[in-house]
């Protein structure tokens, strides 16, 4: 009797352990029902999303609002801090079909490639109605084949340069904004210049005249339709004027000692705003948001924004939806919702993400926007004005987001490893062959 | 649980009982049947039991180890990219060819190499001497253990983000530190010794306790009698760590120095984090303290090209097989010798 009690013991347990063991490899193998998307259930609609960055739909109450004007939607959002983690995971559940959420935040940099090879699997928001308010580049960015649209826009980057009135006074340079958008009216080389007799004039701490290379690289090359690729989507970086313009100007302000050798975003950057090491920023619409919470209260009043010597656009995001959603229609009517002309205008009103949308650019809360923390700057006016200048035409590239990077690592070889410009361009140019090869 | 009953116990059982005239022989050969199939059972329990107490491993050994490593080995046959992970080319071995002929991989390497080392010899220096110290009769040596291994048990996410602060050039501590000495602001980040060395000290710290945790669970195997002989021939305590402790915890050593080296090899979350964003990624802007495993990194999940970062990651497997195969000949030759 006994043995056969152990005996059943035994052979329970192993039975246990060997469908634990294939539970645990069946888990692993999941299914294909589109992973954690949201669903139907209880006649209430779940709606998930995958976000980035401030995009602010959730931090300006947007989606709470939308869950209280239609009571049957939940909407669950994910947000990445960094776009870079965002992209890789979005790429990795694209390729394994699954874990995408229902709504998934796309950035500009990535906009291309995910057009030319992801398309089928973003749902087509042409035929969405009321799509008609954007400026007229910015739907064409992620329209691929058959005229598909794979996003909707959110906002955009016009430029404007930031710059720190009080230490402009210290240097003997003007201070009132009309003026000092004088400074280097119509060329960023007049910049460079203002920079230069910033660094001889300035009395007092060492102070940097501007943060970053690479920022005013990204100024330059974006002012352009063609940055790294042309229409046909060749390579065109290496003979390309602009680039090479860019590239020489920055790497001048970066051997003559112009900037502070930081790098946007990255460690040290912040408090770099927080301790004023530096007295100019190109700064795109949405980075005003960054700048004031970082700079802080201490330096409240001391910043203002003029205008750019040139407009252009960095920047800007869309929301799409995944073909695998199985509440595709409730998420496109969310996507529709807040890329809407009313929605764009509160997001800017609040955090000063620039409406992507022609609407939007002209009511009045954000033509008359002023930003009391850059010395009530007229943003409205100076972005709105920037935003007219854009070209018409901008041409994405696959590999955008990556060359950009590379190219800003390539100005950080001259600014803090004392490379010359001609072997970091010789390093950059290898960098990106193997990158896109 | 089959180990109470012994075998021969169950096996004998039927035939030590009586053959009573009473029993039908019907009934006889029901018990025979039974008998046979608990033998049966009983076999099965003895020799099948066990495998299938060490099946789960071996089956999640295969899913999520040798599956994997197959792949990847096939996947190194390949150009192949993320988003089309599906339409794979075959381009047998011109992945690793490429690699040979790729300087980012030497580099790599280099530096694999000299952070290791940075790292893993003051780590386990400072291990056996702190070992030593906490073998001594101690007030509180709990509290000191313990002490010894908090470091390790904090994530590597924490405590690289933390070293980043400490290290950053305009704000950190330790340059203000070095200031207040006259030493100008170092640019941690952007110079490649002091990167590596940085990088160093956050692995240092990690590890240094729990290797002296292990040298010290091995030096309190040793039998007190060989310090007493030791003291009598008249050895200082420096001697007799020299010559009891050392030799005594011998194989332990080399346990640490095996654990150190692959990890070493595999590093890849200190620097990531202490470069942060695409310097991160690329191990520095001039790829100063850049990895195998950032190299890895960087190939599959910021080029996307799987077939490559595949290559990298053989690369370090074989790397790891050649270092022990090289290690295991210096064994066998050293002991030859002696």
């Amino acid at each position: 009797m006994k043995i056969t009690r152990n005996l059943l013991r035994t052979r329970g347990t192993a039975v246990i352990s060997a469908v634990a063991a294939l539970g645990l490899l069946s888990a692993c193998g999941g299914s294909d029902s589109g992973g954690t998307g949201g669903g139907v259930k209880d006649g209430k609609t779940t709606i998930t999303m995958g976000l980035f960055g401030v995009m602010g739909f959730k931090e300006t109450g947007l989606l709470e609002e939308y869950m209280k004007l239609n009571p049957n939607v939940r909407i669950e959002a994910e947000i990445a801090g960094d776009e870079q983690t965002y992209y890789t995971a979005l790429q990795t559940h694209l390729a394994a079909g699954s874990g995408l959420k229902d709504i998934q935040g796309i950035e500009i940099g990535r906009a291309k490639e995910l057009v030319d090879t992801q398309a089928d699997k973003f749902v087509d928001l042409s035929k969405v109605s009321g799509n008609d308010h954007f400026l007229p580049w910015k739907l064409s960015q992620v329209t691929g084949k058959d005229d598909k649209v794979i996003g909707l826009g959110t906002d955009i980057g016009p430029m404007a340069v930031c710059y720190r009135k009080d230490m402009f006074e210290k240097a003997g340079l003007p201070t009132d904004r009309e003026e000092v958008a004088k400074l280097w009216d119509g060329d960023w080389s007049k910049f460079v210049e203002a920079g230069k007799t910033f660094k001889k004039d300035y009395k007092g701490d060492k102070v940097a005249f501007m943060d970053s290379s690479s920022g005013l690289f990204n100024a330059m090359i974006y002012g352009n339709s063609e940055q790294f690729y042309d229409k046909n989507g060749e390579l065109i970086y290496k003979d390309s004027p602009v680039i090479k313009e860019a590239w020489n100007l920055a790497s001048e302000a970066a051997t003559s000692g112009l900037t502070a050798k930081l790098r946007q975003f990255q460690p040290g950057w912040d408090p770099g705003l927080a301790n004023s090491t530096f007295a100019t920023t190109v700064c795109p619409a949405w980075m005003l948001a960054h700048i004031s919470e970082k700079a802080g209260d201490q330096n409240k009043g001391k910043w203002d924004v003029a205008k750019a010597p040139k407009g252009a656009n960095w920047g800007g995001s869309f929301l799409g939806v995944m073909e695998k959603s199985p509440v595709q229609e409730e998420a496109k009517k969310l996507v529709a919702w807040l890329t809407a002309p009313e929605q764009q205008a509160r997001l800017f009103e609040k955090i000063g993400n620039f409406p992507s949308s022609q609407k939007a650019l002209e009511a009045p809360e954000v033509a008359n926007a002023k930003s009391e923390y850059f010395s009530g700057a007229p943003i409205g006016q100076i972005f709105g004005a920037a935003a007219q200048e854009i070209p018409d035409e901008q041409v994405l590239g696959r590999k955008d987001g990556t060359i950009k990077d590379i190219f800003s690592q390539g100005l950080t070889l001259i600014e803090s490893q004392n490379q010359s410009p001609e072997k970091a361009w010789a390093t950059t140019d290898e960098r990106i062959e193997k990158a896109v090869g | 649980m089959a180990t109470q009953t012994s075998p021969a116990a169950a096996g004998d059982r039927p035939t030590k009982e009586p053959a009573g005239p009473a029993r039908p022989g019907g009934g006889r050969q029901q018990t025979t049947k039974n008998n046979r199939w608990s033998t049966v059972l009983h076999r099965l329990d003895v020799k099948g039991a066990p495998y299938a107490f060490i099946g789960p491993f071996f089956v999640v050994f295969a899913a999520f180890s040798l599956y994997p490593l197959i792949y990847t080995a096939w996947i190194s046959l390949h150009r192949a990219e993320l988003a089309s992970m599906d339409l794979m080319e075959w381009v047998g071995f011109d992945n690793f060819i490429e690699l040979a002929k790729d300087d980012r991989f030497w580099n790599a390497l280099g530096n694999t190499f000299t952070i290791g080392v940075l790292s893993a010899v003051p780590q386990l220096l400072m291990a056996l001497g702190l070992a030593h110290l906490l073998n001594y009769r101690l007030r509180g040596s709990t509290f000191f253990r313990v002490a010894a291994l908090t470091p390790y048990a904090t994530s590597v996410g924490a405590a690289a983000l933390v070293f980043t602060m400490l290290f950053e050039r305009d704000f950190g501590m330790i340059n203000w530190m070095l200031s207040l000495i006259g030493v100008d602001n170092v640019d941690w980040e952007g110079n490649k010794w002091a990167a590596q060395f940085a990088i160093s000290t956050i692995v240092i710290w990690r590890w240094t306790g729990y290797n002296a945790l292990l040298y010290l669970a091995a030096m309190q195997a040793i039998p007190l009698d060989r310090y007493e002989a030791a003291a009598i021939d008249g050895a200082s305590r420096w001697q007799q760590f020299l010559k009891v402790t050392i030799p005594g915890i011998r194989p332990t050593i080399v346990f640490t120095i095996v654990l150190s080296t692959i990890g070493s090899t595999q590093l890849f979350g200190e620097p990531l984090i202490f470069g942060q964003g695409p310097n991160g990624i690329t191990g520095g802007a001039d790829n100063q303290y850049q990895t195998l495993g950032l190299l890895l990194y960087e190939e599959g999940w910021k080029n996307y090209q799987m077939g490559r970062a595949a290559t990298v990651a053989w690369a370090m497997f074989l790397l790891l097989i050649l270092i022990f195969a090289v290690q295991r000949l210096l064994k066998r030759l050293a002991a030859r010798s002696s």
